[in-house]
């Protein structure tokens, strides 16, 4: 029986870039701009820094291929540098590589650097990529916001949900995150939204609407990590351990198996009940005291919060509709603006969503900061509903 | 006897109202004012000649296997790749049958009957006879108005026929009422009084003649005359001609459908036979282009009782007009329109290794079936899809092409580039199990729920147009009322 990773990784600093339409900065300057903030929150030098994982999803923009985009742009000193690539989980992927080397001796101090620039395509949303040569050939065109919307067909249909509730909720999905985002300096889009604002918008994929769907951002987002206790050995104290680290892919059940029906994520409830048991987490109801999860579109988010156990199955509506995952509910929810509002620069997302957790728990999470939070959650999907890469990262107090 | 002995048709879906053409064009031609009568089919976006054919065709092959296929057309979107060929493989037909096209002029189709007439009276069996046409105008060219979309197919053979060959007759003449160079989009005519007077008039009759001398039959024993032509008053010219019975001709079809090029001397005859002819008539049918051809049948008892697959009247009764004129310009590629970026980058080359390795996959629509738990999947794959088997190489092949399924999940999606937005696409699951997440087509906005029955359709995928190729695959639209 494995032992888990529960602990035996800290998290010595973490950076993060403006999120946003950077246009006057390619991904060279994005990752020194997330790097040197890690650095400095770290405290050591560039050449302590053992290995490192470089994750990027849409390399074809901008970045380039290989993990040479990381070791050139920061000029690391030769060390051994890993490119990851694993849909718009890559972020938490490239963290998984790092605690790994951490964990497993190998390396006392590692690099975990997520960037995307993809605002260099020319157009709004998502470019599309290369998808081998078989697979264009017969799965249906589409978009991204395409594929997340079918949720909300095949969830209605489950639950009996009315149209016009199920676009209500959603709006108020995207509504808290705005508000949120509105408090993060950090974040690409800052303006708080009305639900009567996300309900007019114009559709981009039935029933999702402008505000349903997540900025396309440039940015890059570092974490350095140790174990307890060479970060304790290098005086720093209110220390956050990694409390679990779990991926669950598709085997291609959903697509192909009519045992799925449409309306959840059949990985991101695997990982989920892994990574509990992996943190010891009994009721995460009751002990999850924040997440960021992947609110790629708003309906992302309002499902996923069933498959995390958070919220009942069957029970987002009415969670989503008291609030219980706004700023001021029981457990809030993209307290950084998400994925929708801070921003959604694909390889650096997973790592994001992390930096707001370390950020709270460590208390400097200025305007937006929770009180006293314990346990923080981040989910990092990548792919589409019938076909994914879940990430489950759990991370406390040490 | 050798004759038809069975037949099924195609229509797409989209009717063009002739009054939209004309509201197009009438301040630059008054008399357009006076054209805006009745509707013609027309292709949607991701539909040409080949995909109607293998839906003419697909209802027949499930009754029985050809042993020839034939694809009559002047359209096929290909100069050099068999379009037999692609029909045979998106029917699972490959392997031991004869192939062929016919092309070229538009009395292929009936030219091609005659042939396999006379294979069958020479031994051959089932013959397999497919006539599609998508012929492209001009706009505000006369074709615009009177042609139209359609394929019909006809199995020849000897076994119980609806209509029986009793003879034919040609006139082999190189009369240019039109033509279209190698690499040219669009035809070349002349004026039309010159091809009602010096062509119709005087060929026709003459291979008319030649048919009923050898049938043995008078001229006025013709009860049904099938003469396509988008003139005014030539097939009564004809018939005065050649002393037809001026009631013995036969509805052009030109209301409701428009002429369909090779394929319309079978839908105007086939036509006929589901609503006027009787057994025992004599049927005179004639296909005019670089001369004429004239085939004389007889209906049988056979007739009063066949259902085919899809008859002409269910075909003509699918529809829904369509009053946008732009947007036939667009789907045919008569207008330069900004495509945007997404639709620059929708671009991509198609390996045809990759392709042709699962042709049975992209073209026949064909999955694999577990022979260890019976699950059904697509696509096929060396380990079960089933959680509960993963037996591996256990497969054999399964074609969802005829299964009917249901809406599991959809979008309307109007980000993603598709020449018809919204881009309509889900998951389907298909009654024996299997499931796909597919395209959907022939559907409007609001027409698509969970639960929704489906059925497959044979259909352009997306189109390579820097390569000319069109990637075929199957989609879903909505099921057909039973």
């Amino acid at each position: 029986m494995a032992q888990g990773i529960k602990d035996k990784v800290a998290i010595l600093g973490m950076g993060c870039s403006q999120f946003g339409e950077r246009w006057d900065v390619g991904a060279e300057e994005l990752i020194v701009e997330a790097f040197d903030e890690a650095l400095e929150d770290a405290a050591i030098d560039r050449s302590e820094i053992d290995s490192a994982w470089l994750s990027t999803a849409m390399e074809f923009v901008n970045v380039g291929r290989s993990g040479l985009p990381l070791s050139m742009s920061l000029r690391l000193p030769n060390i051994a540098v890993t490119r990851v690539e694993n849909f718009c989980a890559s972020g938490s992927e490239a963290f998984r590589g790092a605690v790994y080397a951490v964990a497993s001796g190998a390396a006392d101090i590692a690099l975990a650097l997520g960037v995307e620039k993809l605002k260099d395509t020319g157009y709004g949303g998502l470019p599309g990529g290369a998808s081998g040569t078989l697979s264009p050939l017969w799965s249906a065109t589409g978009s991204a916001p395409g594929s997340f919307a079918q949720l909300a067909s095949a969830y209605r249909a489950k639950h009996g949900i009315e149209k016009n509730d199920l676009k209500r909720a959603i709006a108020h999905v995207s509504v808290k995150s705005h508000a949120n985002g509105a408090k993060n300096p950090k974040a690409h889009l800052r303006r708080p939204i009305s639900e009567d604002d996300a309900i007019n918008a114009p559709l981009i994929a039935e029933p999702l609407g402008l505000f349903d769907c997540c900025g396309v951002s440039d940015g890059a987002a570092a974490a350095i990590v140790t174990t307890p206790e060479i970060a304790r050995r290098l005086g720093k104290d209110n220390i956050v351990n990694v409390k679990a680290l779990q991926l669950s892919l598709s085997n291609g059940s959903e697509s192909g198996h009519t045992s799925w029906d449409g309306s959840y994520f059949h990985t991101t409830r695997i990982a989920a009940s892994k990574a509990y048991a992996e943190a010891g987490i009994r009721k995460p109801r009751d002990e999850v005291s924040m997440f960021e999860c992947h609110d790629c579109f708003s309906i992302t988010e309002f499902v996923t919060t069933e498959d995390l156990q958070l919220s009942p199955e069957g029970g987002a509506l009415k969670d989503v509709m008291d609030g219980f995952y706004d700023a001021d509910g029981k457990i809030p929810c993209q307290i950084d603006g998400g994925l929708k509002c801070f921003g959604h620069p694909i390889g650096a997302s997973g790592i994001r969503m992390l930096y707001e957790m370390y950020l709270q728990l460590q208390g400097r999470a200025g305007q937006r900061q929770l009180p006293n939070p314990n346990i923080g959650l981040t989910h990092n999907l990548g792919g589409a509903p019938n076909q994914n890469v879940s990430a489950v990262c759990i991370v406390g107090a040490a | 006897m050798v004759g038809i002995t069975g037949y099924s048709a195609y229509i797409p879906k989209l009717r063009l109202q002739r009054s939209a053409i004309a509201d197009a064009h009438t301040w630059y031609d008054p008399s357009y004012a006076a054209k805006g009568r009745g509707e013609r089919a027309i292709c949607s976006w991701d539909e040409d000649a080949v995909t109607m054919g293998v839906e003419a065709a697909r209802g027949l092959v499930r009754e029985k296997r050809p042993q020839t296929l034939m694809f009559a057309s002047t359209t096929g979107p290909f100069a050099d790749r068999q379009q037999a060929g692609i029909i045979a493989t998106a029917l699972s037909l490959e392997g031991d049958m004869r192939t062929l096209d016919m092309t070229s002029s538009q009395r292929a189709a009936l030219g091609a009957l005659s042939q396999a007439v006379a294979s069958v009276n020479e031994g051959s069996r089932d013959i397999l006879l497919v006539a599609s046409d998508k012929r492209r105008a001009r706009a505000r060219s006369p074709g615009e108005l009177a042609w139209g979309d359609g394929a019909v197919s006809v199995s020849v053979g000897c076994e119980n026929p609806l209509l029986e060959v009793l003879g034919s007759g040609m006139n082999s003449v190189d009369f240019l009422d039109h033509y279209r160079a190698s690499g040219k989009d669009f035809d070349y005519d002349w004026e039309e009084r010159w091809i009602r007077d010096e062509g119709f008039s005087k060929i026709v009759p003459e291979a008319i003649s030649r048919a009923l001398a050898d049938a043995g039959i008078a001229p006025e024993e013709v009860a049904h005359f099938v003469l396509p032509s988008t003139i005014s008053r030539a097939a009564h010219l004809v018939a005065r001609a050649a002393n037809l019975r001026p009631e013995s001709i036969v509805d052009n079809l030109a209301a409701c459908l428009g002429e369909t090029g090779v394929a319309h001397p079978l839908f105007m005859a086939l036509n006929a036979l589901e609503t006027r002819v009787k057994p025992g008539d004599f049927l005179l049918v004639c296909s005019f282009g670089s001369g004429c051809e004239a085939v004389l049948m007889r209906a049988t008892e056979a007739a009063a009782k066949y259902t085919p697959p899809i008859s002409v009247q269910d075909a003509l009764a699918l529809k829904q007009p369509e009053t946008n004129y732009f947007k036939y310009l667009c789907f045919n590629r008569l207008l330069e329109v900004e495509e945007g970026k997404r639709g620059e980058a929708a671009e991509f080359q198609t390996s045809l290794s990759a392709s042709y390795r699962n042709r049975d996959m992209l073209l026949g629509l064909v999955g694999g079936r577990c022979t260890q738990c019976g699950t059904v999947q697509f696509p096929s794959a060396r380990v079960c899809v089933n959680p509960q088997c993963r037996a591996t190489d256990t497969q054999e092949p399964y074609s969802f092409r005829d299964e009917p399924a249901k809406v599991s999940s959809w979008s309307a999606d109007y980000l993603a580039f598709t020449p018809n937005p919204p881009s309509h696409y889900g998951m389907i699951d298909f009654v024996s199990g299997g499931r796909l997440m597919t395209d959907f087509s022939d559907l409007e906005v609001g027409d698509i729920d969970v639960g929704m029955a489906v059925e497959m359709r044979f259909r352009i995928k997306s189109m390579d147009h820097p390569r000319g190729l069109p990637r075929y695959f199957w989609k879903a639209v909505p099921a057909r009322a039973r």
